[in-house]
């Protein structure tokens, strides 16, 4: 075996470890646009693996996946500095307020565009719902093997795949046919940087609607250059049922959000003084709190 | 308006998992729960274990209340593998149409769940902090929909707390982490009915696609769930090394140490010690919170403890509102000074 054609799934997420107000919309779905987007730190943990076995097979193909609005391109843009060959952004309407089931099955619809593949990879989960539930979702509804929490691909060969896998409490060895999917864990190694020439190559890489916006020199170098052109996806070009996907297509649903109250206890406030903590201790081990 | 109620004879499911011949913890919580929501719907409650060497397994459940259990025996089922285990609790589903299912949301009903849910095309909410029942209105189909599953979770970064609800789609999926809902007996003599799975109906060779070869799993080293006393350090400890002082009184008071997810990530403690919503839910009679800001994934985990001491630097850290004792300062000046005035005060 000397290439295989591997398949990442990334999602482009809002920083979620830093959210101001304002951050959600009335029907319950986030305002993206309120927050920072960020490549989902699991996923640069799959994109690692999958350069991994390009390392091993250099006629391999990474294909990076996506789905979300237009600004996603953004993450395909930093996988291929980072060593990914090309991306497809899936985007379109349609999809808004798709939950996982929904995702799992525009994206299960994509990849099916683009077999044969020998696996995908995908992070556990995403940091803006932390799930872990699409991953699953996408094999199950491709048929495939699924391999989750994969911390190491310790082997791959014709068709079989030896993988080391992090549970909660222990590890596990598992042996697989391909194709299959894993997801992959945080523990797994990180993502190497950019890399500096790919940088400079792929600067220009756009989609469609990005040259639009553009200007016509844009046009012109994707037309010299047709590996700086980013793939855009619609529903229709993957042939996807529009009942199956965003709130129609989604069975969970959001009923309401509640801002988080305080239950607001009459709290006593002390310093770090040493009167302070001295008082406290005693009063803990006078009412048998401690001691 | 139109009006849809659930059918009564529908049953609530739980998914149990086995490890070594026993029932996890987590799926004995969760029985516990299923059985109080049966009673409000009025249905049957119902276990399904997959494994092998199962003889003793309906004895351990039948005291949480458990009316039935499913049990899929067979020597290919254990350790647990993704796909027959996933086709099993499929075939059972279709079969059986739950009005709700639950599972653990550990290594194993993480992987499972979602593959389940999928075949069945039907929803499922990771990670719930609260399961209760109730109505639901929707507005688009003018339909109310009568004792729905509300699943709560904290959601998109422990801003909000999110009601979710499945109106058209059966079974109801949810995972709970361990520790969330209270195990609980409701009888010793309480007895069900065993149903045996007929394996291969369900499960063909093909599933078997994926092998172990090896399997290392360690005993659990700590156990923050039983711990009677919790010292626990967030992000605002600084490092690994200041962790040592939380460890140090923590040792001295018979208590455990845990941690926030923000302190987990950043590499200072193991996930084991994550008390929160993607951690372990405690209730112990003091729980200490070290430079700890208090988001709500995080108090969904701890909120119910007899006592909380907060230790945070910054006085409108959200901590302190839900704290007993509110001490405004630095960790490392305040868990010196208690070791200090501890050994000092104690006998």
């Amino acid at each position: 075996m000397k290439s295989l054609k591997i398949i990442v799934l990334a999602k482009q997420v809002p920083d979620t470890r830093n959210v101001g107000k304002d951050a959600m919309k009335a029907d319950g779905t986030v305002n993206r646009g309120a927050l920072a987007a960020i490549f989902n730190p699991e996923d640069l943990n799959a994109l690692e693996q999958a350069l991994r076995i390009k390392d091993r097979y250099p006629e391999s193909e990474i294909v990076i996946l996506t789905m979300g609005p237009g600004r996603a391109a953004e993450i395909i843009r930093e996988a291929i500095y980072r060593g990914a060959d090309k991306g497809y952004l899936l985007t379109d309407r349609k999809f808004a307020g798709s939950d996982t089931l929904a995702t799992s099955y525009a994206l299960s619809m994509a990849i099916r565009k683009m077999e044969p593949y020998a696996m995908v990879i995908a992070g556990r989960q995403a940091i803006d719902g932390d799930t872990a539930q699409v991953g699953p979702q996408v094999a199950e509804k491709l048929g495939l093997p699924q391999v989750t929490y994969v911390e190491e691909i310790q082997e791959i060969t014709n068709n079989k795949i030896v993988i080391k896998r992090r549970l909660e409490r222990g590890v596990e060895i598992v042996k697989s046919s391909l194709p299959l999917l894993i997801t992959v864990h945080n523990s797994a190694p990180a993502c190497r940087p950019r890399h500096a020439k790919r940088l400079m190559k792929f600067k220009h890489a756009q989609t469609v609607t990005e040259m639009q916006d553009n200007s016509e020199d844009y046009i012109s170098l994707q037309q010299d250059r047709p590996y700086l052109r980013i793939e855009e996806w619609s529903v229709d070009d993957v042939k996807a049922d529009d009942s199956m996907l965003g709130l129609s297509g989604s069975p969970t649903k959001v009923k309401k959000i509640d801002n988080v109250v305080f239950k607001a206890k009459e709290s006593k406030v002390l310093t770090a003084q040493n009167v302070d903590i001295e008082w406290l201790v005693k009063e803990l081990i006078t009412n048998n709190t401690i001691g | 308006m139109k009006i849809q109620n659930r059918n009564i004879v529908n049953n609530i499911f739980i998914c149990c998992e086995v490890e070594e011949g026993l029932v996890a913890e987590v799926s004995l919580e969760l029985l516990t729960k299923g059985r109080s929501l049966a009673n409000r719907l009025n249905c049957k409650l119902e276990a399904i274990a997959i494994g092998s060497g199962l003889e003793k397994l309906p004895d351990q459940v039948f005291p949480y209340g458990v009316d039935v259990i499913h049990i899929a025996d067979d020597p290919r089922l254990s350790p647990y593998t993704t796909m027959p285990h996933a086709a099993i609790v499929i075939g059972i589903f279709r079969k059986e149409e739950p009005q709700i299912g639950l599972f653990g949301a550990s290594s194993v009903g993480r992987d499972l769940a979602p593959r389940v849910a999928s075949a069945l095309k039907c929803g499922l909410t990771a990670d719930c902090t609260q399961l209760e029942i109730g109505d639901h209105y929707e507005k688009k189909t003018d339909t109310e929909y009568k004792n729905l599953l509300y699943q709560i979770r904290p959601a998109f970064g422990g801003n909000i707390i999110a009601t979710i609800v499945n109106p058209e789609t059966k079974p109801q999926l949810a995972t709970v982490r361990e520790g969330v809902m209270k195990k609980e007996i409701l009888s010793v003599s309480h007895k069900g009915k065993v149903k045996p799975v007929a394996v291969n109906e369900f499960v063909n060779s093909t599933d078997f696609a994926v092998e172990i070869i090896e399997r290392h799993m360690e005993q659990r080293k700590v156990n923050i769930k039983t711990a009677p006393i919790i010292v626990a350090g967030g992000y605002g400890v600084g490092s690994k090394e200041n962790f040592e002082l939380l460890f140090e009184l923590a040792n001295l008071l018979g208590g455990e140490v845990g941690a926030s997810r923000a302190a987990v990530d950043a590499g200072f403690v193991d996930h084991e010690r994550q008390v929160g919503q993607t951690g372990v839910t405690v209730r112990p009679k003091l729980y200490i919170a070290c430079g700890i800001s208090g988001q709500i994934q995080h108090r969904a985990g701890m909120e119910e403890s007899a006592m909380i001491i907060s230790i945070n630097n910054d006085p409108h850290a959200p901590i302190h509102s839900i704290a007993d004792y509110a001490i405004v300062g630095e960790v490392s000046d305040v868990i010196p000074k208690m070791i200090r005035y501890y050994k000092k005060n104690s006998k």
